[in-house]
């Protein structure tokens, strides 16, 4: 059997203890166990759906199994040979361009004008107000303007992502840096450092927890918004396949946009979630 | 006192006059009133007083934290009217920035300076070491102990070449015998650097341990009581005869003025 070689290459690597060091095995061990416990819960919903559309014959719903072949034909091809085969990268790398396009965007104006709002309180008094009326539309009724602005394409689906990211970013920002410690301030302006030099110096790293909780809320919405976005009428990018997908009645190309979207989601927060450890490793909370 | 010539350079802190009033809820407060002091280079002040009596806002004043209402405040003849590092603070609660290591909490003050990348490097060797934290160079602040972070805020204050060591309260939250070993250690910085240090306090033994002079402060509103000159050899012994007599005298003096319930109170502070 082909499978026999790497049966032997994994083995070894997962039995054998990984070092000779005291803590490892356990760090293993609880690692392990929490991704076994993650998994019982997503192997259990699997196996309800499986069970669901055997027991009610619905045409409507694909099997488990159906969109895991729809899955492979949409990443690899050689299947269904349709229109979808083989075309995850390019919808893929559309969605991922806009996804972080406007999310960076977001961070680039969110951020700065965060630490100012926070520090400076004409500037907060001026643009207070104007924000707080702007927060509660919900982006997805800015669709209908951002088509006027931008056009139908993908730079109103970038608009849309932007704004979406915009406000969890700004406000966390703006939040951090009011919760900055007094003390700080007075320490650093008895040291020489006052004025401007105290953002770089102070307001900055000491809003970071907060300002990496924004982004990660940013993040989120994003990826949400990707897919109003994409409905705009674009012809490539996941939330277009999902649209696509419905307007064709394939549901399993519907699904299997959804558990794409969900799996980038997911890692897209891994990624940000590591950045954050690594940036914030001096804070005793966010040592993870 | 001890080895000091008889003629005494110019002050390098003169307060006159100051007095300081807080706009409060209910009205103004009178927080200090009247305060007049001199302070020469190499003396070691303890403000002492019970809670209220207005000696962490003095010494915050001094600091440019705070301004003062009427009065004036001059180091060297020169006006303080903002905070700067000639007049260096350590905090009862450390303020030490909680994203830099021990070595980038030192080096903060010489960078800001902006001093060759070297000479900052030294310098931070060079205090690290007074304050025998080289071991821990590479620690965060919430990796250390009470102590320790103390011991941090000193040297990054000393690193920064001041003129003044301010300090409120700075070993209040430390364990006792925490405590001894930093005034122990603060004693030897200060012989060895001849900085002025103005060290806030309620306990008037730690008062007459570390000062040469104690300015006793009163309460409602804040105002100097008296200065003791304390002429105790070092190192001081605090069960010695002599220690004794003066932290009796100086306890009556603190004591004499405020209600007899919270005389006890100072009494057991102390």
């Amino acid at each position: 059997m082909d499978g026999t070689p790497e049966a032997i290459l994994i083995t070894p690597a997962a039995e054998a203890p990984p070092a000779p060091v005291v803590k490892r095995p356990t760090e293993g061990a609880a690692r392990l166990r929490a991704i076994g416990l993650g998994l019982i819960v997503p192997v259990c919903l699997l196996v309800i759906w499986d069970a669901a559309v055997r027991w009610t014959g619905t045409r409507l719903v694909p099997s488990p199994y159906g969109v895991a072949v729809m899955m492979w034909d949409f990443a690899f091809g050689g299947i269904y040979d349709d229109a979808y085969s083989a075309s995850l990268p390019i919808h893929f790398w559309k969605s991922v361009q806009r996804v972080y396009g406007g999310f960076l965007c977001a961070a680039a104006l969110g951020i700065p004008l965060g630490l100012m709002i926070g520090r400076m309180p004409l500037l907060r008094a001026l643009l207070d107000p104007t924000l707080s009326l702007l927060r509660p539309v919900p982006v997805t009724a800015w669709l209908p303007l951002s088509m006027i602005f931008f056009g139908l394409g993908p730079r109103a689906a970038i608009f849309l992502v932007f704004l979406g990211a915009f406000f969890p970013i700004l406000l966390n920002t703006v939040f951090g840096v009011k919760s900055v410690d007094v003390r700080l301030f007075e320490a650093a302006e008895m040291l020489g450092c006052s004025g401007p030099k105290l953002f770089r110096a102070v307001v900055l790293p000491a809003a970071l927890p907060s300002i990496f909780n924004g982004l990660r809320l940013g993040a989120a919405f994003a990826w949400i918004l990707i897919v109003v976005g994409e409905m705009t009428g674009v012809p490539e990018g996941l939330g277009a396949v999902i649209m696509d997908g419905r307007t064709l009645s394939r549901t399993d190309l519907v699904i299997t946009g959804m558990i794409i979207i969900g799996i980038t989601g997911f890692v897209s927060d891994r990624i940000l979630l590591a950045l954050s450890n690594y940036f914030l490793r001096w804070s005793p909370q966010h040592h993870a | 006192m001890l080895d000091r010539p008889d003629q005494k350079p110019p002050p390098i802190l003169r307060i006159d006059g100051l007095h300081k009033v807080y706009q409060a809820s209910n009205g103004p407060v009178e927080a200090l009133r009247g305060i007049d002091l001199t302070i020469h280079k190499g003396d070691f002040v303890c403000l002492l007083g019970a809670s209220g009596c207005g000696k962490s806002t003095l010494l915050r004043i001094i600091a440019g934290f705070e301004k003062a209402s009427g009065g004036s405040v001059a180091v060297y003849g020169f006006e303080v009217d903002r905070p700067g590092p000639d007049r260096g603070m350590v905090f009862q609660d450390y303020a030490l920035f909680p994203w830099l290591t021990v070595r980038e909490n030192i080096a903060f003050g010489p960078a800001q300076r902006r001093l060759a990348s070297r000479e900052v490097a030294a310098i931070t060797e060079r205090f690290m070491g007074m304050v025998g934290l080289a071991a821990f160079a590479d620690r965060y602040p919430h990796q250390l102990s009470g102590g320790m972070k103390q011991r941090v805020a000193i040297a990054r204050v000393l690193a920064n070449d001041t003129d003044i060591l301010l300090m409120d309260e700075p070993f209040g939250a430390l364990d006792a015998l925490t405590r001894s070993k930093l005034q122990e250690e603060l004693i030897d910085i200060w012989k060895a650097t001849g900085l002025t240090v103005i060290f806030v306090t309620h306990s008037v033994e730690e008062a007459v341990l570390l000062a040469d002079q104690v300015v006793v402060m009163t309460a409602g509103p804040g105002r100097i009581d008296c200065q003791v000159a304390i002429d105790l050899p070092r190192p001081r012994d605090v069960s010695s005869p002599e220690f004794n007599i003066l932290r009796r005298d100086v306890t009556q003096r603190l004591t004499s003025h405020i209600a007899p319930d919270r005389a006890l109170q100072s009494v057991a502070d102390s």
